[in-house]
């Protein structure tokens, strides 16, 4: 039933279907309706990091250790919460410099240095092929297991031809074949491959629901339920330590140390800054994914326990491999189509893991260890060629080849031994040496290049010394004595106790010194020295990722002369000319230009390429390329601390610190201003009092000098009696007028005065104000004449005072005319919308200088030490702010020699006069 | 775009919350020999918090309110 041709068909198609689902993604995407686009499916795809270790290792592991495999799960979930912060970061720092792999992510951070990408990369590729192999073995051995159906079989020892004669060497080549297929179709900037990550999330899938069925087979059909499996376990003596916090897991270190790797892992493996960064399509997928991973890890990991038990339960005294449970389970209960189905459940774990790990090791071995040396090797002239686009793929597909074929060997090599086995969280530990690089990168400027490369450099050793040689000295590769004596026989030297610490185990203990050394070194290193220009510019677009002065990254940094011409075919040889050509349409588009010839070979254009570049070669490659198409003017540190100094951090500072300034320049002038009006009121206030009292002392100290001569003369003559009286009554007169006019005045500014405006006849008032004054007129000989319209429209004011500005005028005009013959002419005149009463004498005049004086208060014309004053000086004061009162204006013409004329127009009555007259 | 903010804040709190959780000396309590519903009370224990975690974790993610 279950025969080999079955197995290989049922293996087959499975693969076929993967090819399919890719080739429909990548149709879908070149369609512009891409299928991956949405948070479930790039979830699923995240979940790339359950491989086969996942599958059948957490079951041998639990089997083993209890739950001491769960750490691995329960980091990746608290992670997972910081995504927000962390992850989130990275992806929006990446999608700004089209940065595609993690080797060129700490390469990009610390001024763009291939050397910290070669080392990355490096790192990777030795932490990362044991892992594959750990994958292609899994393959091998469950298949060498379904095939020996219904035998429950435990593999032994291959013996079979390396390469071509033995079958894991074809899965290797048919996984390579389609990772090529799928993940090297064309170059291109962002270096997304939709069809990929669609099969992979396929995979996720498949593998899930594989463990699941499994999983409640054992649950549910071979027992009755988690609490019997569980009750069983507890009465069996030997799985008693497993249930409760003992066993192998029950050092509390060991629990957090695993804890802290995976929290790097889920970080930091290639394969899920692959699928989590490069291959995120839009970053709000990453809100949903922070729960729904951890979900998935949640779902896969519920049977694990059950399953450790039950195979335990089942097969007792260790009879078959608690690694194969997962398969051996259904196999020993007779049933094929659910052992097939957790062989394809294995098979998709292992494969989506190898597909994805390939895919970014390629991208990494390309881009930032082959790359560079060929770009640096002159005599290849390779920065002359027209189109590097297909080297580049061509580089990438041997990467491919060679990367699993290393995983082959390795896994032909180490087979069974302790190298291999124990590899997932050798792995881990390596990756973990890229976490202080890349998390001091994103959150702290000071990081440096040179900090970097010794943290990582100090950390890989520490790894090398303390966990991967003790894996190989165990695997009896190299002398065991290494591991018990220690380099050259130096017990401070043992790799597992180095310095004579114990107690912990052994990746703990190769964690604590690794982490001791990298970031001690990373810190350390980036004190003594800081950033350099190239370091700074990067750490602030790095740093400041997410303020939106990074939003243009880079351009801010450089300097120099280009054309557009050459920037094009530069890209054009990475990318292929149309390719390019389009990009940089795009490009122009973006920019409100008609067409590529109209653009400007500016810093932004430049840096654009350069990002472009990035995407196909790394961020250091593509430095050095456009540098030489570029004549770039270096921009020394002082320049660049002083842009991003004054640019993102003063520049906002100053920017409030303006607006505040301009706030409170703004309430000084107020201010400034209302002073200087409380100062001249305050100045006309004294001078208004002092001008009353002086005015008031002159007629007072008249009447009080001629009341005493009056006084103390009794025995003074009729006559001269006679005049003193007359001089005291009219100063008094006088007085009093002046009183009344302060008072008056006072009313009138205060607000206070009553005002009665009814329709008035302009004619009447100047008739009856003539009359009232006809004798002073004859008294001083003066000639009043009336011109006088017949009619004139009506104007709206108070009666009483339009007679007080006539009287005033009238009696001003009979004080300054003439001596002899004195003339007066009033005359009334309807012009526009205005009534016009001019008052004309033919005195002395008054000259330019005096014509505005003369309306201020106190102020009279002419000379005021040799003649007597003539009046208040009120008269003309009050006059005029009546006019003004009811909307008119006063003003006065006038030559000296050549007499005055003062003249007041008044607004007609309007419509609501005329109405109420209707 | 999705922007830090109070989500972030909530999120980085819960991860402190899992971490207590999930460590020394909290797990002591519950390393006993003692069975909730027939399974041991670590195992409980650990996938109850887990699954506590991540129904939080969604809960603060999809509100809407902010």
């Amino acid at each position: 039933m279950l025969t080999a041709p079955v197995i290989v068909i049922a293996s087959f198609v499975y693969v076929g279907l993967l090819f399919a689902i890719a080739y429909y993604g990548d149709k879908r995407a070149d369609a512009g309706r891409s299928v991956i686009s949405n948070p479930y499916i790039y979830a699923l795809s995240l979940a790339v990091y359950c491989t086969s270790w996942t599958f059948y290792g957490s079951v041998g592991r639990a089997a083993t250790s209890g739950i001491g495999f769960l750490p691995i799960y329960l980091g990746p979930t608290l992670m997972a919460a910081l995504w927000w912060y962390v992850m989130l970061k990275i992806i929006r720092i990446s999608k700004q410099n089209r940065i595609t792999s993690i080797a060129d992510f700490i390469a990009s951070r610390y001024g763009k240095s291939h050397m910290l990408g070669g080392m990355v990369t490096i790192i990777a590729v030795v932490g990362i092929i044991p892992y594959i192999a750990l994958q292609l073995k899994a393959i091998s051995n469950t298949f060498s297991i379904i095939l020996r159906y219904p035998e429950v079989a435990t593999p032994e020892q291959q013996g079979a031809p390396l390469f071509l004669g033995d079958n894991t060497f074809y899965i290797a080549m048919l996984l390579a074949a389609f990772t090529i297929l799928f993940g090297t179709r064309h170059l291109d900037a962002t270096e997304r491959h939709e069809g990929l990550v669609a099969a992979i999330a396929f995979e996720s899938l498949v593998k899930l629901l594989a463990f699941i069925a499994v999983g409640l087979f054992v649950t549910f059909w071979l027992y009755d339920g988690f609490a019997d499996i569980f009750s069983r376990a507890g009465q069996t003596p030997e799985l008693r330590a497993l249930l409760s916090f003992g066993g192998e897991s029950g050092s509390y270190a060991t629990w957090a140390s695993l804890t802290f790797l995976s929290m790097a892992a889920i970080m930091f493996l290639p394969r899920q800054f692959q699928v989590t960064v490069v291959e995120n399509v839009d970053e709000r997928h990453l809100a949903k994914a922070i729960w729904l991973f951890p979900l998935y890890l949640l779902a896969i990991n519920i049977f694990v326990l059950p399953i450790a038990f039950g195979g335990l339960l089942h097969f007792p005294n260790g009879a078959v491999d608690a690694d194969t449970f997962v398969l051996t389970l259904p196999i020993a209960e007779q049933r094929p189509w659910l052992a097939l189905f957790a062989f394809i459940g294995g098979l998709s774990a292992a494969t989506g893991m190898v597909i994805v790990e390939a895919i970014a090791l390629s991208t990494m071995v390309c881009n930032d260890l082959v790359m560079p040396v060929l770009l640096r090797m002159k005599a290849l002239r390779l920065t002359e060629r027209r189109d590097l686009s297909g080297l580049l793929l061509g580089i990438r597909r041997g990467a491919i080849v060679l990367i699993l074929v290393l995983g082959y060997v390795y896994f032909y090599l180490a087979g069974e031994a302790y190298a291999l086995v124990s590899i997932g969280l050798i792995s881990f530990s390596a990756v973990a040496q890229f976490a202080p690089a890349i998390i001091g990168g994103i959150f702290w400027k000071g990081g440096t290049r040179t900090g970097a490369i010794c943290g990582l450099a100090a950390g890989f050793l520490v790894w090398i010394y303390t966990l991967l040689l003790p894996s190989f000295a165990k695997s009896g590769w190299l002398p065991i004595t290494f591991l018990s004596h220690g380099l050259f026989g130096t017990d401070l030297l043992k790799p597992q106790q180095l310095l004579g610490l114990e107690g912990l185990d052994d990746i703990t203990h190769c964690l604590f010194w690794s982490m001791l050394a990298n970031i001690g070194c990373y810190i350390g290193v980036s004190l003594i020295k800081g950033p350099n220009a190239a370091e700074h510019g990067q750490a602030t677009v790095f740093v400041d990722a997410f303020k939106p002065a990074a939003a243009a990254p880079g351009s801010r940094f450089w300097r120099g002369s280009a054309s557009v011409n050459n920037l094009l075919m530069l890209v054009g040889r990475f990318l292929g000319p149309e390719r390019a050509y389009e990009a940089f349409a795009a490009y122009a588009g973006s920019r409100g230009e008609r067409s590529v010839e109209a653009l400007s070979a500016d810093a932004n254009l430049v840096h654009h390429a350069e990002s472009l570049l990035a995407g196909a070669i790394g961020s250091a490659s593509a430095r050095v390329m456009v540098a030489s198409v570029v004549e770039e003017e270096p921009l020394g540190i002082d320049e660049v601390m002083n842009i991003i100094d004054e640019a993102s951090q003063v520049l906002a500072y100053s920017r409030q610190l303006e607006q505040k300034s301009r706030e409170l320049e703004a309430a000084t002038n107020e201010l400034r201003g209302a002073n200087q009006r409380l100062q001249e009121l305050d100045r006309l206030k004294d001078d208004f009092i002092s001008t009353v009292t002086h005015e008031l002392r002159t007629p007072l100290t008249s009447i009080r000098a001629f009341s005493e001569i009056l006084n103390d003369n009794p025995r003074l003559d009729g006559a001269e009696r006679a005049k003193f009286l007359g001089i005291i009554v009219k100063e008094s007169e006088r007085l009093t007028r002046l009183i009344n006019q302060v008072l008056d005045l006072a009313k009138i500014e205060s607000g206070a005065a009553e005002w009665h405006s009814s329709e008035i006849d302009m004619r009447e008032v100047l008739e009856e104000s003539a009359t009232a004054v006809s004798q002073l007129f004859k008294e001083r000989k003066v000639e009043l004449m009336l011109e006088l319209p017949q009619r004139v429209p009506g104007i709206a004011a108070d009666r009483d005072r339009l007679m007080q500005v006539m009287l005033n005028l009238l009696s001003n005009a009979a004080k300054f005319s003439g001596r002899a013959p004195g003339k007066v002419a009033v005359s009334l005149a309807h012009e526009g919308g205005f009534l016009r009463v001019d008052v004309a004498d033919n005195g002395v005049g008054i000259s330019a200088a005096d014509q505005e004086v003369i309306f201020e208060k106190f102020r009279q014309a002419g000379d005021m030490l040799t003649g007597k004053p003539q009046g208040s000086g009120l008269g003309l004061h009050i006059s005029r702010r009546i006019i003004e009162h009811f909307g008119g204006r006063m003003w006065v013409t006038s030559r000296p020699g050549e007499g005055a004329c003062f003249s007041f127009a008044l607004p007609l009555a309007g419509g609501s006069v005329l109405i109420r007259a209707a | 775009m999705i922007r830090p903010n109070i989500k972030g804040q909530r999120l980085a709190a819960l991860f402190l919350l899992g971490f207590l959780l999930f460590n020394y000396p909290l797990l002591t309590l519950f390393a006993g020999s003692i069975h909730v519903f027939g399974i041991p009370v670590l195992y409980f224990y650990v996938f109850a918090v887990w699954a506590l975690l991540i129904g939080l974790m969604a809960l603060v993610v999809e509100r809407r309110d902010d």
